[in-house]
């Protein structure tokens, strides 16, 4: 199948005849991806102000080794090398960044903001070569669903801990921050239970789904979820953080953590 | 909306072009089609266009509006901004015949190089099979599709980077995933589309889902679900041991 002779080549750099805000959507990502990014990564090298009363915040938990109560294997363990920063959150953090990084969805969303490519739909690109996801790096993308399968029990150690967050030491009672993180759990599951590979493996492998009457209800609901994957991504995303935000305030001392009952 | 807009034409030939601008009188309810065609009539007695239906079911009148990938009789004047000329021009993806028509015949040579259909052998003595309408269902979506090529138009990976002996692009990717994923085929169309197909190249962009004007979801149906199969098979040792999920 020899190309046809295209006479009509692309432009330079942005050149389009679009007369939209075409760089608006583009630019929202990047901006919002890089808020994120920095303060994530910034709070997870902290160490400190992760807990309040019974919450934990998301970016540290599971909590494996670490100086809370929350910790599972005690603190620091004595193999750790010295040299590196430590803390509890970057056992754990690579989970949820790596499934978010080659999540189907941000994959499109940052590749126009952080690459131009293409900067938007019908808009010129600064680079005339082009490999996409064939090659080392990108072909790397492929395994997605590996780190769908560690997001799973991230997962339900969040949904423990959100459960957890209505054990205060006086016995039952419900916090602001209890909410705030049942709220975390739910936009999570919506995101990672709508995931195209999740989606995928259910039963959009089987062309013969009818046969399996319960993967098909599962397919249809991941289905329902899966049509608003984008909302779930970034509802999930800003609340992720967002919790992180109030536990640490808490903890600081600058926010106070309301009891409703 | 009675009035007059200008329309901003590329008018050329395989050897080149330019835009060349016509005012003309347009009335309520009028599509940029009924313009290009008035401008025709009046103006432009040699101007090309193809057309057929005029009911966004023929997919013949592509073009790209105002910079975007659509259909010039599903785009109705008060939808756009007439302040300003509107720009026509043909599809970039494809070579330009004359003015607002391309030649799109890449798109059929490269279906070519698509295994076909080969459904199992019959349920009944009579030579009939036995379909469940809830596994057609996904399929039948791709079966909508008008073949206009706006997606391919849209698609960088042709629109860019002219990869077109390489990857066939959106539309022939819901064509492989129409027959992949059909109830009764048996044919393995997945190392095609990694090796020969180059479904990789595609980066889930989304512009083609976007433009399609038969509302196919392109990416997130079809193109998506193909590169799970394609994982499947060539990066997923676990779920062939295991058969998890
Ligand atoms: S999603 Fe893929 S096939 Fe569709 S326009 Fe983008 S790169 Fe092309
Ligand atoms: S998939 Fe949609 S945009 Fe692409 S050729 Fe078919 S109808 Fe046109
Ligand atoms: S595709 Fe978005 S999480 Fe898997
Ligand atoms: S004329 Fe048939 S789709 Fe526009």
């Amino acid at each position: 199948m020899a190309g046809p002779q295209v006479v009509w080549k692309g432009g330079s750099f942005g050149q389009t005849s679009r007369r939209d805000a075409w760089w608006f959507s583009p630019s929202a990502v990047l901006i919002g991806l890089s808020i994120f990014v920095v303060y994530s990564t910034w709070a997870a090298l902290q160490n400190s102000h992760y807990t309040f009363g019974p919450y934990i915040s998301p970016f540290y938990s599971p909590e494996l080794f670490g100086d809370s109560p929350h910790a599972l294997f005690g603190p620091k363990p004595g193999w750790y090398p010295s040299f590196l920063p430590f803390s509890p959150a970057l056992f754990i953090l690579w989970i949820p960044g790596l499934f978010r990084l080659t999540c189907y969805y941000y994959r499109g969303a940052y590749y126009k903001s952080f690459w131009a490519d293409p900067p938007a739909c019908a808009v010129s690109e600064p680079r005339k070569s082009y490999l996409g996801e064939r090659r080392f790096p990108l072909i790397l993308q492929n395994f997605h669903r590996y780190f769908l399968r560690l997001s799973y029990p991230v997962w339900g150690f969040l949904a423990y801990d959100a459960v957890m967050s209505f054990r205060f030491p006086d016995g039952f009672g419900i916090g602001i921050g209890s909410l705030i993180l049942v709220v975390n759990v739910v936009l999570l599951g919506g995101y990672v239970f709508g995931c195209h590979a999740f989606r995928h493996l259910v039963g959009g492998t089987l062309d013969r789904i009818s046969e399996h009457p319960v993967r098909h209800k599962l397919y249809d609901c991941v289905s329902c979820l899966n049509a608003a994957h984008r909302r779930w991504a970034w509802a999930s995303l800003f609340w992720v953080g967002f919790s992180d935000v109030y536990i640490r305030l808490c903890s600081m001392g600058v926010w106070h953590d309301w009891r409703i009952f | 909306m009675a009035g007059q807009a200008t329309f901003r034409i590329w008018r050329g030939d395989p050897a080149g072009g330019k835009f060349q601008d016509y005012v003309t009188p347009v009335d309520e309810g009028m599509v940029v089609l009924d313009a290009v065609h008035r401008i025709q009539a009046q103006q432009a007695f040699d101007l090309a266009v193809r057309w057929n239906c005029k009911a966004g079911k023929c997919g013949s009148c592509s073009a790209e509006i105002n910079g975007m990938p659509k259909l010039m009789c599903m785009t109705r004047l008060n939808n756009l901004n007439l302040d300003m000329p509107v720009i026509l021009e043909p599809m970039h993806t494809f070579p330009v015949i004359r003015d607002l028509v391309t030649d799109v015949s890449w798109n059929f040579r490269a279906k070519k190089t698509i295994k076909e259909f080969r459904p199992r052998s019959p349920d009944l003595p009579d030579g009939t099979w036995h379909m469940q309408q809830a596994d057609v269902e996904r399929v039948q979506e791709f079966r909508k599709c008008i073949e206009c090529f706006l997606c391919q138009d849209v698609c960088h990976v042709l629109r860019e980077h002219h990869k077109h002996d390489e990857f066939i692009g959106p539309r022939l990717l819901v064509h492989v995933a129409a027959l992949e994923m059909h109830p009764l085929d048996v044919e393995d169309r997945v190392s095609d589309l990694r090796q020969k197909h180059n479904i990789g190249y595609c980066n889930i962009t989304t512009c083609c889902r976007k433009v399609c004007p038969e509302s196919i979801t392109i990416t997130e149906n079809a193109i998506i679900p193909l590169k799970e199969r394609v994982v499947d098979q060539f990066f997923d040792p676990l779920k062939q041991l295991f058969h998890i999920i």
